[in-house]
């Protein structure tokens, strides 16, 4: 039963990781143009 | 478009840019007709492209481009002709509006739904093994006990945060002396997180964390679901505004044109009303002669002819020539702002309307609550030790769970209203939706409503128009617009001159013709009206074309649709009586009254409520405002005026008035499925409830009835609006 100890916190800083990462794409703005960032990915980056 | 430019020196936009960090300004446009990822990089490298452009960006889904100038430099009427040029016409966004569209609250209610979702699944992680347990595996007490301290260190932390939008809500109708539904869900909540604290502590059986937090995941998603609602209508309806009328244009000392925001215009500013700009503030006319269109203002179809020192109102069209025009008021003193006041009397006992959602919870408190006192007291008497008899109350409390209230309704409601979207009507909020399926009157508005709003031709004759057709078409004027509308391909007369007010005048095969008042093509004594065309060339006859405005194609099918349904109908217009008769006989209305004032059809619709009909008021004119604003349910055609496009509750597109019968279905519908859904609701509390005072209930029945009854309400939301044939 020992390997829970380790096992529980590790699944939890897991999803905790999940939670970050939602938070920082919700501050980012990534939820903001959804249509946009769709269509952005087929234009080519200009070359200066 | 209105914004585009058509003189050569270019109007003056400074007023609306904001500044921006680094020291540059930024602006804000509504660009129209962008949607693919080849107009997203031709608008942003055309527009980068522009002197003194610092940036470009293009919003794909809400159609907003921020342009960012560099410190000291750009000019946004380039922006705007440069984008015209491409062919994406855009407005300008007021610096008010566009900073008020931060969708601060939406973000948090998804950072909320993130973390309830996080908290739900983990503590679930931990309940499993524990529900495991109850069936009779394996399961140690210590081992139970640790999953249970887990489960709490998860899911409190989440179940406050998640909670918070609710537990706020609940303080403030608290303090004001309400209860709203957030009281009962509050309470609920915090009881299950204490008793699951206490019950971890005494190392007993039941901890509800995972069942509090997915409590709130689903009441959150219902949050969500309405505050999206709410967020799309607001800015579809601010887009459709800033279409409209955002700016002025005032001459400056120095005679520079200068795009002005509408509440920066200040009496005895001079501006300038170009043909087809809607006179923005109430004035007095400096210069130049025209004819204006109020039909938006009054209800009235003919056009009306002013000349230098006559008074005019904000709202009426500009239909011939340019006008120079000394403001008398500021934009919120015009006489809009009369009518603005009687909108405010008539938003105001629109609020004390009760939502479905609300009037269920108003039942559904008391009783559960009494239930969940009856179950501690009853349990105790009958010998069941404090402690149990509290663990049962507070699955009595968790099992009822509000979900029904809390979701299915708005699940209905964003249904019905994305249904409605793609049919072009737009629903301001959920709780018009729920007003408009209770509706058993209607009454329209005559002109732009019944009516297309613009005049065409009675009994055309092909060869008179193909004669008048080259004059015609080299005119902006409606009339001439209506009469070219039914003339074919052919030459325009060469050397036009237009006079305003009066006609135009060309040549047509070398000889030389004109179209227009009967005065002006040298008729004398016929009775002249303001809805007629004369046409006559040299040495020829006269011919005279006569204009109505007509019915809209669909109009008398949905008045016989409307009354199928068991509504009654009636017109109120400001226009004629003669005139709206005429309508009225077309459509197959018994009931109308014409010449009313805008306090006259508040006043008829406050009576027809009086007698205790719920009315629906469709209208699109600033003299249908008050009575929108005071009818039960109020839709708007797009093309209304924006005062009345605030006052309704649904704006429909297009020119199909099937719009308002299929709102009204559509409506009935979702309000069908809610009533449905309270059903289901009350059905699975009366097999729930009683399960729960015996002590049936373990927090694995908790979980799972839970999701179960609302995956349940979900599903039938879905079915809204579904055509059944």
């Amino acid at each position: 039963m020992a390997i829970l100890m380790f096992l529980a916190p590790a699944s939890v800083a897991l999803a905790l990781v999940g939670l970050g990462a939602f938070w920082w794409t919700l501050r980012s703005g990534q939820y903001d143009d959804p249509l946009g960032d769709a269509s952005r990915i087929l234009v080519d980056d200009e070359r200066p | 478009m209105a914004m585009t430019s058509q003189a050569s020196e270019r109007p003056d936009f400074s007023a609306f840019l904001r500044p921006a960090e680094g020291g540059g300004r930024s602006i804000e446009l509504l660009v129209k007709g962008a949607r693919c990822a080849a107009c997203l990089s031709k608008i942003e490298r055309e527009v980068r492209a522009l002197p003194a452009v610092d940036s470009a960006r293009l919003n794909l889904t809400t159609g907003k481009l921020s342009v960012g100038f560099e410190p000291g430099a750009g000019d946004p009427a380039l922006v705007l002709e440069r984008l015209d040029s491409l062919g994406y016409p855009a407005t300008l966004y007021d610096p008010g509006k566009a900073s008020a569209a931060r969708d601060a609250e939406g973000r948090r209610l998804t950072l909320a739904l993130g973390v309830a979702a996080f908290g739900a699944g983990n503590a679930m992680m931990f309940s499993v093994p524990i529900w495991a347990g109850l069936f009779g595996q394996e399961l140690g007490p210590a081992t139970r006990t640790m999953m249970m301290w887990l489960s709490a260190v998860i899911g409190a932390p989440c179940a406050v945060y998640a909670g918070m939008p609710f537990f706020e809500s609940a303080w403030r109708s608290l303090r004001s002396g309400r209860a709203n539904m957030d009281v009962p869900i509050s309470i609920g909540v915090i009881l299950t997180l204490v008793i699951s604290f206490v019950e971890t502590v005494l190392r007993g059986r039941d901890a509800y964390f995972d069942a509090a937090v997915s409590l709130l995941f689903l009441l959150l998603i219902g949050r969500w679901l309405d505050h999206r609602l709410r967020a799309n209508a607001r800015s579809a309806a601010a887009d459709l505004l800033a279409m409209q009328a955002p700016a002025a244009t005032v001459i400056g000392e120095d005679s520079a044109e200068r795009r002005t925001p509408l509440a920066d215009v200040a009496p005895g500013d001079l501006l300038i009303v170009r043909p087809g700009e809607r006179i923005p503030v109430d004035g007095v006319i400096e210069a130049g002669v025209s004819e204006l269109d109020k039909s938006l203002l009054t209800g009235e179809t003919a056009p009306v002819r002013i000349t230098p020192g006559q008074a005019c109102q904000a709202g009426a069209m500009n239909l011939g020539g340019v006008l120079h025009l000394r403001a008398t008021a500021r934009s919120e003193d015009s006489a809009v702002a009369a009518i603005a006041r009687l909108v405010e009397a008539g938003t105001q006992s629109r609020s004390k309307y009760v939502r479905l959602a609300d009037k269920a919870a108003s039942l559904y408190v008391p009783i559960v609550h009494t239930a969940a006192a009856l179950t501690f007291a009853g349990g105790w008497a009958l010998g069941l030790g404090p402690r149990e008899a509290l663990l049962r109350a507070v699955a009595v409390l968790i099992i009822t769970c509000p979900c029904a209230l809390g979701l299915a309704v708005p699940a209905v409601q964003v249904t019905a209203s994305a249904r409605l979207f793609r049919r072009g009507v737009l629903v301001k909020s959920g709780a018009a939706l729920e007003r408009l399926a209770e509706v058993d009157h209607v009454v329209f508005d005559k002109t732009g409503v019944l009516t297309e709003g613009r005049p065409q031709l009675i009994d055309p004759v092909p060869a008179a128009i193909a004669m008048a057709a080259p004059l015609a078409k080299a005119s902006a004027h409606p009339l001439s617009k209506a009469l070219a509308a039914h003339a074919g391909p052919t030459l325009l007369a060469d050397n036009v001159v237009e006079t305003a007010g009066q006609g135009i005048e060309g040549f047509i095969g070398g000889r030389r013709a004109r179209l227009g008042r009967a005065a002006f093509v040298g008729v004398q004594g016929a009775p002249s009206s303001e809805t007629e065309l004369w046409f006559g060339i040299e040495g020829d006859t006269k011919i005279r074309f006569a204009f109505a405005d007509q019915l809209r194609s669909d109009a008398t099918a949905a008045v016989a649709a409307l009354k199928a349904r068991g509504l009654t109908v009636e017109i109120l217009s400001g226009d004629l009586p003669a005139a709206v008769g005429r309508a009225a006989d077309a459509a197959g209305v018994a009931e109308w009254r014409g010449a009313l004032t805008p306090a006259d059809k508040a006043r008829i619709v406050a009576e027809r409520t009086a007698e205790g009909h719920k009315v629906l008021m469709v209208g699109d004119g600033l003299n249908d405002a008050a009575a929108l604003a005071g009818a039960h349910a109020a839709m708007a055609p797009g093309t209304a005026l924006d005062a009345s496009q605030n006052a309704a509750d649904l704006v429909f597109s297009g020119d199909q008035l099937g719009a308002v019968v299929e709102a009204l279905d559509v409506a009935r519908s979702a309000r069908g499925r809610a009533l449905e859904n309270f059903s289901f609701a009350a059905l699975y509390n009366m097999v729930a409830a009683p399960a729960a005072m015996i002590g049936l209930v373990n927090p694995f029945v908790a979980a799972l009835a839970m999701s179960g009854s609302s995956l349940v309400v979900t599903l039938n939301a879905l079915r809204t609006g579904a055509r059944r044939r």
